[in-house]
């Protein structure tokens, strides 16, 4: 399904230059020197956003307990890209993994895989991680953990049916050949083949498991206080949405810039190594 | 044609066990119900006493065939809240769901369907620009966020429907827009590149060449065809959305499945989680069996299991 615009490149390097500027602001907007993200101040509670520097400088605005909203945004960026980014490298290292073995093996192993594959994907994966993370209870490791759960599946998928095409050709016939091992095959040869549909999902599937975060947090089963999280601080902000609604404006509209530059990247590498992803 | 939808079938049944399984594992082996549902500090021996009055103290075999055996009929055991059977208690927030998910599909179905043709008739003109641009926009947003703003502009500045809960059809527009929104993004993008990609098709070429007016190619000949994607993803969108949207029916707290869930979840109310995540699984297979179903009435081209 590939349809190239002439919009599609500068999408591309919008959403690549968006994507580095958050990257940007997660490594080295603490270094800003703003208060401390988890710094209270009772005599500075719900500040509308200001210049003004009488009560501390608050571009964003403070939330309930009076902490800055700008140095929680950016400390959020941070939380978000590294749950993000992990969660999506180990789904994709299983993955990945999991659809080499089905896609060379085959036979049986590629039966008993794919049905694995089947079964979780009649799970709404947004329920499964709901039902896995409500009864191991919530934290760090768990959420990342969850979020590689519901995400492996398309690597596995994707990259299978790629192998099925690769296996046949000349060049892994000919290291068939010359008798180099199964592993040695998969990895050195097979490989670098199925990389590129997989950098093409990882992008879909970054995009999908930060707003599968920010909802997980928002109720209450993500990122757990006082770290800050964009969907913690949508769901705190929620009950002072009239008297100071920029405590839930700001992480809200984090979560749009992210999401919205990793879908601008992921349509553009689509298009651009078009590796037959649907 | 037949062997292929008996292999389905096959199929579908062997994806109900996995979940009951799959359900029965994350539920009963990562987590000891009997010490989550005492207070901290519980003496052991109470905890035993409890344990053996839920049957925990079995083998896990035995456990995981009673439990497979009850959940064929749909029995999951009593609510640990209310007390009563835990499916009847997720049936009776099915209605409010269905109706949310019946109004934002078809809201998003003939917003989507409306943008993304036009996308696809004004190719490389401004108006795909603007198009592209707000469903892109649409499905960055995180629903709650929109549903979020929605609350804040519609009900609480203006007044206009209620902030929440079920209270009249009023109630029913703010999670609509915000649901709706979502799919019709998703739409949009969809129906646009099948309809582009369909009018690169032979057929089409041959329709031009037979002289056929401009419009009878794009509605008959194009947009028939170009459907068939998008009602595949509506198909998947309801189940999904079925499922209870968690936190849509937070934010606007909608007495829905996904938000009992949720609660469930907050007071670990085992017998309620399963039965829900049980009957969500089962209507998700479900419609991904009819869509099959579908594909193959829709579509001739389409022959499978040779």
């Amino acid at each position: 399904m590939r349809v190239s615009s002439k919009f599609g490149s500068i999408a591309g390097i919008i959403g690549v230059s968006l994507i580095v500027l958050l990257i940007a602001v997660a490594l080295f907007g603490p270094l800003l020197g703003l208060a401390s993200p988890t710094a209270n101040n009772l005599m500075a509670r719900l500040a509308p956003p200001s210049f003004n520097t009488t009560k501390g400088l608050h571009l964003f605005g403070t939330d309930q307990l009076g902490r800055d909203v700008l140095s929680r945004t950016i400390h959020g960026a941070r939380v978000t890209l590294t749950i993000g980014a992990t969660a999506v490298l180990l789904g994709g290292a299983i993955g990945i993994v999991i659809g080499l073995v089905a896609g060379y093996y085959g036979r049986w192993v590629d039966a008993v895989l794919m049905r694995i594959v089947d079964v979780q994907l009649s799970i709404p994966l947004s329920l499964l991680a709901l039902l896995v993370v409500g009864t191991i209870g919530p934290s760090l490791q768990n959420l990342i953990f969850v979020l590689a759960l519901t995400s492996w599946v398309q690597y596995a998928r994707v990259v299978r049916g790629q192998v099925l095409v690769v296996r046949e050709r000349e060049y892994i016939q000919s290291a068939h050949a010359i008798g180099l091992g199964d592993v040695r095959i998969i990895f050195q040869h097979i490989l670098p083949n199925v990389l590129s549909a997989a950098l093409v999902i990882a992008t879909i599937e970054l995009a999908r498991v930060i707003i599968l975060e920010a909802a997980l947090s928002f109720l209450g089963l993500g990122v757990q206080p006082p770290s800050p999280s964009w969907g913690r601080m949508l769901a705190e902000g929620r009950s002072y949405m009239s008297s100071a609604p920029w405590i839930a404006i700001f992480p809200g509209a984090a979560i749009f810039i992210t999401a919205l530059s990793v879908n601008l990247t992921g349509d553009w590498l689509r298009d651009l190594l078009d590796p037959k992803v649907t | 044609m037949s062997r292929y939808f008996l292999i389905r079938i096959g199929q579908s049944l062997l994806a109900i066990w996995g979940i009951v399984t799959i359900v029965f594992v994350v539920t009963r082996m990562l987590g000891d119900p009997a010490v989550l549902l005492l207070p901290l500090g519980t003496p052991d021996s109470q905890i035993q006493e409890l344990r053996s009055s839920l049957g925990l103290e079995r083998p896990m075999v035995v456990q995981y065939l009673d439990f497979l055996g009850h959940a064929v009929v749909g029995d999951f055991g009593l609510s640990y809240q209310s007390f009563r059977p835990a499916m009847e208690v997720v049936l009776e927030r099915m209605p409010a769901t269905a109706i949310l998910t019946a109004s934002s599909l078809a809201l998003g179905a003939v917003l989507g369907a409306a943008t993304g043709f036009a996308a696809a008739l004004a190719r490389g003109r401004f108006l795909e620009f603007v198009v592209m641009c707000f469903a892109l926009a649409g499905q960055a947003t995180p629903v709650f966020w929109l549903g979020i703003l929605l609350v804040l502009f519609f009900a609480v500045e203006l007044g206009w429907f209620p902030t929440g809960g079920w209270d009249g059809p009023a109630s029913l527009v703010l999670p609509t827009m915000a649901l709706g929104i979502f799919v019709a993004a998703n739409i949009t993008r969809l129906f646009r590149s099948s309809m582009i990609e369909t009018l690169s098709e032979d057929y089409i070429r041959t329709a031009r060449a037979k002289g056929l007016m401009p419009r009878t190619i794009f509605m008959v000949h194009a947009a028939r065809n170009a459907l068939i994607p998008v009602v595949t993803m509506l198909a998947l969108l309801a189940a999904e959305l079925l499922g209870g949207s968690a936190v849509t029916e937070t934010v606007f707290s909608w007495p829905g499945v996904g938000r009992l869930l949720v609660q469930a979840i907050d007071s670990k109310d085992f017998p309620v989680i399963q039965a829900g995540v049980f009957l969500i699984a089962t209507i998700f297979v479900c419609i991904n069996f009819l869509v099959d179903l579908l594909y193959t009435l829709l579509d001739p081209r389409i022959r499978l299991g040779r």
